[in-house]
């Protein structure tokens, strides 16, 4: 109908071919106060890789002249001998705190996953409304309890009756190289601070596990239970795949930390330069502890050195993050 | 009778009364405008969502009856959905999606696989079995959930709009594939539909909301 209330006739339609349209171009400005908070929000996340990177400049600066002189030799070799004075032989090599800290961190990770993604699973699938809320707020807690907390009580509480525990998993296990030692000794072993570790991680992987858990789409929970499926076979075929790529986030978060501890490290293990990858036997320690440990009486040169260290694990965290996002991303692909 | 609803349904502020059967081998098709609670239905027969007031039973057991305070688990219940939204798993292939309830019911692996590979090909998905849901079109997520619940051979089917999300030329096909798979069905159906194309291929009765 046209506007006048009439009909149009075919005769009166127009045709595209007909009709000559102006070009015009459109132009689109963004308002003043998104422009100003693009800017702000570009500048905070620019600020925080400028820092990263002027962290890591600053190591790599002062931690040159190590890489220098003894190459590729400081991440593979085993000794810290001398000062650097002149006429003093002096070797560094990270070697044994580099293997010390990969030990320390999967004795966490192995301990604490299976344990936070239980507590996951049960805070989100199986807790009482009132305990949930309950548990929720003590995670969040316990993820705030400083290291040096764990520390002492991993010292005080923990470390003798772990002792026993390694004792018992020699005697039975001994025969597994994992669980063999050259010399009756489990004081300070990496298996008590992996321990340590583990109660320091979970809060942090329960919590991320728990979140992802949580965004399980409840039709594909109905779903499962409207086919058959249980509780536990609905958390298993789909709140399970569904949380994967989460939990693997949140074991490389705590995976992270777990590198880079150093008080806790420090007060519960037996802080020794060597290689040592029979978990139970006393000895060991991390790149973090090693600096705490040496860096009070360092001379000017092995504080360079001890930056290189800083330096090395800095990288080495960065890499096993890259390699955590990378697993996530591939998880989230396969589910996708 | 396969199936009896008597009593009240509800969802929310939503309320309603009902009463009807479905016989063995009976196709009853629940017509009606959108919100008359033609889903609810569906979700209330499956155990998703309790009755208000009244007594569900299924071959003379008892599913839901608030009064009685008896209630039996969507997962023990003799019925099997086909959602409006199909809501197969994403994560896991074809065949797994199919395979799922009888897992779930503890059917060993292998058998449930061989069950499972044999109804897809009885829906006309046999080459389909190791692709993901993802990838499959409209109509083919539909045939799938359709095999995933036929599988489990229950006793009462549950079909929530099964044609509402698939395209006209899929719509046709699944037109003519549902009566045939309905006809081998030894259990009742209940089809809930807005559209009388399908009361009129699907349907040996109706009820209107």
């Amino acid at each position: 109908m046209g506007l006048d209330g009439g009909y149009f006739s075919l005769r009166e339609l127009v045709t595209v071919s007909d009709v000559t349209v102006d070009r015009r171009e459109l132009k689109f400005r963004k308002p003043g106060i998104d422009r100003f908070f693009h800017f702000v929000v570009t500048a905070g996340a620019l600020a925080s890789l400028l820092v990263l990177g002027l962290i890591a400049a600053f190591l790599m600066f002062r931690g040159f002249q190590i890489f220098k002189d003894m190459g590729f030799s400081f991440i593979t070799g085993s000794k810290w001998e001398g000062s650097g004075n002149p006429g003093e032989p002096t070797t560094y090599g990270i070697a044994p705190m580099l293997v010390g800290s990969i030990v320390l961190s999967l004795v966490a990770v192995v301990i604490a996953v299976p344990l936070s993604v239980a507590a996951a699973l049960f805070i989100e699938f199986y807790a009482d409304q009132r305990i949930k809320k309950f548990l929720i707020s003590i995670l969040d807690l316990a993820a705030a309890i400083p290291s040096v907390i764990f520390g002492l009580w991993g010292f005080f509480i923990l470390a003798p009756r772990a002792s026993h525990w390694a004792m018992s998993l020699n005697h039975y296990f001994g025969w597994f190289p994992l669980f063999h030692v050259p010399g009756l000794f489990f004081d300070g072993s990496p298996f008590i601070g992996g321990m340590v570790l583990a109660v320091m991680i979970s809060p942090i992987i329960t919590s991320v596990s728990r979140e992802v858990f949580s965004q399980t789409p409840p039709d594909q929970i109905s779903a499962a239970h409207a086919l058959g499926g249980r509780k536990w076979s609905a958390i298993r075929y789909v709140a399970l795949p569904f949380g994967r790529s989460g939990v693997v986030g949140g074991a490389m978060l705590g995976l992270g930390r777990a590198l880079g501890e150093t008080v806790a490290i420090y007060l519960v293990v037996n802080i020794v330069f060597k290689t040592n990858i029979n978990i139970l036997f006393s000895g060991g320690g991390n790149i973090a502890s090693m600096i705490a440990l040496k860096f009070g009486e360092a001379s000017h040169y092995e504080v360079k050195a001890l930056l290189a260290a800083g330096f090395v694990l800095f990288l080495f965290t960065l890499l096993v993050n890259m390699v955590a996002t990378y697993i996530v991303n591939i998880s989230k692909r396969n589910r996708v | 009778m396969s199936i009896s609803l008597h009593g009240v349904i509800g969802r929310g502020n939503f309320e309603r009364d009902l009463n009807f059967a479905v016989a063995d081998g009976e196709v009853l098709a629940i017509t009606g405008p959108n919100g008359s609670g033609k889903s609810t239905i569906i979700h209330t027969i499956a155990g998703l969502i309790s009755l208000r007031s009244g007594q569900l039973q299924s071959d003379n057991i008892t599913w839901d009856e608030p009064a009685a305070k008896t209630w039996i688990t969507p997962e023990q219940r003799t019925c099997a959905v086909v959602f409006q939204d199909l809501r197969l798993f994403p994560h896991i292939n074809v065949i797994a999606n199919v395979a799922y309830g009888l897992r779930a019911h503890g059917v060993p692996k292998d058998e449930a696989m061989t069950r499972s590979s044999a109804m897809l090909s009885h829906v006309g998905l046999a080459t389909f079995e190791k692709r993901r849901t993802l990838d499959l079109s409209g109509g083919e997520r539909q045939r799938v959930a359709l095999a995933r619940a036929l599988v489990v051979e229950p006793r009462v089917l549950l079909l929530d709009e099964p044609l509402s999300a698939v395209d006209a030329a899929s719509r046709s096909a699944l037109r003519e594939l549902l009566p045939e798979v309905l006809a081998s069905f030894a259990g009742s159906t209940i089809l809930v539909t807005h559209d009388l194309v399908d009361v009129e291929a699907l349907a040996t009765a109706t009820f209107g909301l």
